[in-house]
């Protein structure tokens, strides 16, 4: 193992053990990029910010910013819209393009692992610096290519995700294997994601407080390509891994924060990432005659 | 095309809300899980931190005073106070995902519990009574 790895390896290590052993809560689990089987609650409207920003060797530096809004259709149906863009130092601010997604939970019951089937539709260009996913064979290098070039070059994908999730004792284990084919004639690109969290109290306090320990919830995530239907591995892809931690606020707001660190030599460094979001509660409420 | 979209995301949703009050689903609770009853020995306190649980994560739905809201049912009724702690935690756990009540098994077991034991309360008038006075 490359000595370059073993100070991430680590902190993983470190908050992975300190999953075990800290007690429970929080609502949704603090991933960036896995998803857990927490569906949106029905009628409820979620806005989210999600900046992320790096410094990769040999490129500019670049921050991305994705704006989400996700929809409870049903209790077992979310709907999300996400708009992304990212500006990179000494080059220029770029739209890179949108994404549709669904998710469907299609078992009634808690089961000891519970699925949920995703698709998305996306319209995204190659200058994209969101990394809400990896699939394929996603190199850091790519990145330092001018934005006017990657712009140009806009990919159509159907993206389907098999979502596993488990939640025993107040710990959250998700597991995403991810299948991406662009509607363009070029082959299956496969990716996943890991995560595991756990929050910080498995009690509800009497008191009327903002900051008890039951809104606080840590967590570490492991994502990463898989290639091609063709040149399927781990092999000339970037993988990335680190700790979470999320502030649940009583207030409808979410903070999510989190570095993440590269594990070869075709990922950057680390990503910095912080995520704020806002649920608007029983939107569809609005709508209705009888409230 | 994205207005038909939405117009048929929201007629789905209220078509699937429509049967959600009917209580078919204590039909599919698993005899061991009916018979649990709550292990939080203090139920006074869990009953008044389950009072905050539901302020954030229920109040929304079936109203502040637990009195329902539109198809969301009434958590005071005569249903409520025939059903078992056990029911209720199952209920929590498992949601009752096509009829609009999602699961809520991020949450830990002990909250789940607290919240139970606020429900229970709610249909109990002498502790409902109490709770009422702890939270003025």
């Amino acid at each position: 193992m490359n000595a370059r790895f073993a100070p991430p390896l680590r902190l993983i290590l470190v908050s992975l053990l300190g999953l075990a052993t800290v007690p429970a809560h929080g609502q949704e689990p603090p991933y960036f990029v896995t998803y857990s089987h927490v569906m949106e609650e029905p009628g409820n409207l979620e806005v989210a910010s999600q900046n992320i920003g790096a410094s990769p060797k040999n490129a500019n530096a670049f921050y991305g910013q994705t704006i989400e809004l996700e929809y409870g259709v049903t209790a077992w149906y979310t709907a999300e819209v996400y708009f992304q863009g990212q500006t990179t130092l000494k080059d220029s601010t770029v739209f890179t393009g949108w994404r549709l997604e669904n998710r469907f939970r299609p078992l009634r019951n808690e089961h000891w692992i519970n699925p949920v089937i995703y698709v998305e539709y996306e319209d995204i260009n190659n200058a994209d610096k969101s990394f809400l996913e990896i699939t394929g064979h996603h190199v850091i290098s790519d990145q330092a290519i001018a934005n006017g070039l990657l712009r140009s070059d806009v990919e159509r994908s159907i993206e389907g995700k098999l979502i596993l999730s488990s939640n025993f004792k107040g710990v959250n284990v998700s597991e995403n294997i991810i299948a991406e084919k662009n509607v363009s004639n070029e082959p299956w690109e496969f990716g996943y994601a890991i995560g595991g969290s756990h929050a910080l109290a498995s009690h509800a306090s009497a008191s009327n407080c903002r900051f008890c320990r039951q809104y606080f919830a840590v967590g570490g995530e492991l994502f990463g390509g898989l290639g091609t239907r063709y040149d399927f591995g781990f092999k000339s892809t970037s993988i990335y891994a680190g700790p979470t931690v999320a502030y649940n606020s009583p207030h409808s707001y979410t903070i999510t924060a989190g570095p993440e660190f590269g594990l070869n030599a075709n990922s950057a460094a680390v990503l910095w990432r912080l995520k704020a979001s806002y649920e608007f509660q029983q939107v569809r409420d609005l709508f209705r005659r009888n409230r | 095309m994205k207005r038909v979209m939405g117009v048929a995301a929201l007629g789905l949703s209220a078509c699937l809300l429509m049967g959600a009050a009917d209580g078919s689903w204590l039909r599919r609770v698993p005899a061991a899980d009916k018979a649990r009853v709550n292990p939080l020995s203090d139920r006074k306190a869990a009953a008044e931190a389950g009072f905050h649980v539901y302020e954030e994560e229920c109040a929304k739905c079936h109203g502040r005073e637990a009195q329902g809201k539109g198809n969301r049912p009434a958590l005071i009724s005569e249903r409520m106070k025939s059903t078992t702690d056990g029911d209720l935690a199952w209920l929590l756990r498992n949601g009752n995902s096509w009829k609009g009540m999602p699961s809520w098994s991020v949450m830990p077991d002990a909250e789940r519990w607290q919240l139970v034991a606020y429900l229970r309360s709610l249909n109990t008038p002498a502790e409902a009574q109490h709770l009422e006075g702890a939270r003025q």
